[in-house]
């Protein structure tokens, strides 16, 4: 406990302005109310109530099991991959509610994209995985094909180590790089809201470094929700930290609250290391 | 304290090994003696029929003497026969292979179907020599015509293609089409783009097995009615024909030994036809594995 307000001090120290003095009215991206999940039987989250705002780092902590990666999957409806998956509530995106049985599915991966825990690259060249979203959309102009890519690329801080081998194939990249090409994947549809499920959890502490500093970095232009195992991450990295035990919401609030002065008494028990 | 009597192990050691050295000479001679068979085989063939095989072979047709029989229109029918049977057989298998995969919902329908087609896989081939000449030579009334043999043939390897196709398309990982789900792709375009591809390799040597099955079986066109001695070329898929296997069963079953060779070198070129296949086959699973 005592390590980790030291570590949230040093952050402070360097400069950085308390947030309630510039503070812009956020606007909400994504409105939960009292969403309700079963895998059959099983009722997986329970009422489940999360306003996540724009241009923010949202995490999602918790132990395993609790309900962290079934919460973010239905963020972009992907847990109806999932046969036996029922629910209730509602979610609204934008100020629409994106369970409503017509609102279509393919429209909102558009805008909300996702990253998984494992790197997931296609048997593609590296231009080929970068494109891919486009060219679903209908995109064949060549030339903005190529400004995409680079683009992409860019931003996910990978151009430079591949730009001179861009048709070459996707898995010859080493796990790090992999990941970073799938976070370009993401990027090149410009989504509003990027999702990442345990990013890093696969990969070797400097990517996982590269990583998270990508992170800070592309959420002046996007929304991101990251479920994490790792605290350190989720205290380093984050805007807002939700805490999620046995599929409830225990504890909702800015990082520094969260892992500094817990109102919660099993958020302090999993902070500290007493479960989890 | 020791519950394992040591000395009792070491005596058995010696027994252990040599039990285990002789099934080892056991399964290398069951090996040894396929590859004789094998052997004996091919050398048999070759011997008695690469006399025969010259240009004048390549481009007589079927003759009563046997210096000038020759296998021209049977090998020209079994391409053609090839060359109709692969579309066919392999889009409307993969197809189905596409639907029991992805769109199926799972119940006891479906699963219903699946053990049906698996079963069909080990129907005797003259079943379905009988079902073609019911309904394509008859009731379509194709008569024996390249398209009706065609069509059996089809019906034939559909099952194989149907299943190989289905574990191809199944072996495609999840990740994998969650990535393309995941960027608002829809069904049908993470199939083509995403899934397909991915189970090309898979696909293709399925198909090549079931294709390698069909150059080679005569039951199903003798009921269907294609004649053994042919004259002639077909000029569309509406023409009668022969295939291989029934021209070298004629020349077997002649009285002159001479026929003997004739045949020998028949069956060499169905060999030659077969390993064409076989490498087209590897060629193309290479190709599309090299991206894994």
């Amino acid at each position: 406990m005592v390590t980790m307000l030291h570590n949230l001090e040093e952050k402070r120290d360097v400069g950085v302005q308390p947030t309630n003095v510039n503070k812009v009215e956020k606007k909400k991206i994504f409105e939960t109310n009292n969403l309700n999940l079963w895998y059959g039987e099983k009722h997986a989250l329970k009422d489940v109530s999360l306003d996540i705002l724009e241009h923010e780092v949202t995490a999602i902590i918790g132990p395993s099991g609790c309900g962290k990666s079934t919460y973010l999957k239905t963020l972009n409806r992907m847990i109806e991959m999932i046969p036996t998956v029922k629910t209730s509530g509602e979610i609204k995106f934008r100020e629409r509610n994106i369970l409503d049985r017509s609102y279509k599915v393919e429209e909102l991966r558009t805008q909300v994209g996702m990253v998984f825990q494992k790197p997931n690259p296609f048997p593609k060249s590296i231009y080929e995985n970068v494109v891919y979203g486009a060219r679903i959309h209908g995109i064949r102009d060549k030339k903005l094909l190529n400004e995409i890519v680079e683009k992409s690329l860019r931003q996910a801080a990978l151009w430079d180590e591949v730009k001179d081998r861009l048709h070459d194939n996707a898995y010859g990249l080493s796990g790090g790089q992999q990941q970073r090409l799938c976070i370009a994947r993401c990027l090149a549809i410009e989504p509003d809201v990027i999702l990442m499920d345990e990013p890093t959890s696969a990969l070797d502490p400097i990517s996982t470094l590269k990583v998270e500093e990508l992170v800070s970095e592309l959420k002046e232009q996007y929304s991101i929700v990251i479920v994490t195992h790792n605290m350190q991450q989720a205290a380093r990295i984050s805007d807002k930290t939700a805490f999620f035990l046995n599929g409830e919401v225990v504890e909702f609030d800015t990082t520094d609250k969260i892992f500094s002065n817990p109102v919660d008494k099993r958020t302090e028990d999993y902070i500290t290391g007493r479960f989890g | 304290m020791n519950l394992i009597n040591k000395n009792s192990v070491i005596q058995r050691m010696n027994s252990r090994l040599r039990k285990n050295n002789i099934f080892k000479v056991l399964f290398f001679a069951a090996t040894i003696f396929c590859m004789l068979i094998l052997g004996i085989l091919i050398y048999r063939v070759f011997s008695q029929g690469l006399s025969h095989l010259n240009i004048d072979f390549f481009q007589n047709y079927a003759s009563r003497r046997p210096e000038n029989a020759g296998i021209k229109a049977a090998l020209i029918g079994s391409i053609w026969l090839m060359a109709v049977t692969a579309p066919v057989s392999i889009v409307l298998g993969v197809s189905t292979a596409i639907y029991l995969e992805e769109y199926a919902k799972v119940n006891k329908f479906t699963s219903f179907i699946k053990v049906n087609i698996s079963n069909l896989a080990g129907v005797p081939s003259i079943v379905f020599g009988l079902l073609g000449l019911t309904i394509f030579v008859r009731a379509l009334e194709l008569n024996r015509s390249v398209l009706a043999a065609a069509l059996t043939m089809s019906l034939l390897v559909l099952p194989v293609i149907i299943v190989s196709s289905q574990e191809a398309i199944r072996a495609v990982p999840k990740s994998l089409r969650e990535a393309s789900y995941g960027m608002g792709a829809t069904k049908w375009q993470t199939i083509v783009r995403v899934v397909l591809p991915a189970a090309i390799p898979g696909i293709a040597t399925g198909a090549i097995l079931a294709l390698s099955r069909a150059i080679g079986e005569t039951a199903p066109l003798v009921v269907v009615g294609i004649p053994m001695f042919v004259a002639f070329l077909p000029k569309t898929v509406f023409d009668t024909f022969t295939v291989l296997p029934m021209q070298i069963y004629n020349w077997t079953s002649r009285p002159q030994e001479a026929f003997q060779y004739v045949a020998a070198a028949g069956i060499i070129v169905l060999l030659a036809l077969l390993i064409i296949m076989n490498a087209v086959a590897v060629y193309i699973r290479n190709k599309f594995q090299n991206r894994y």
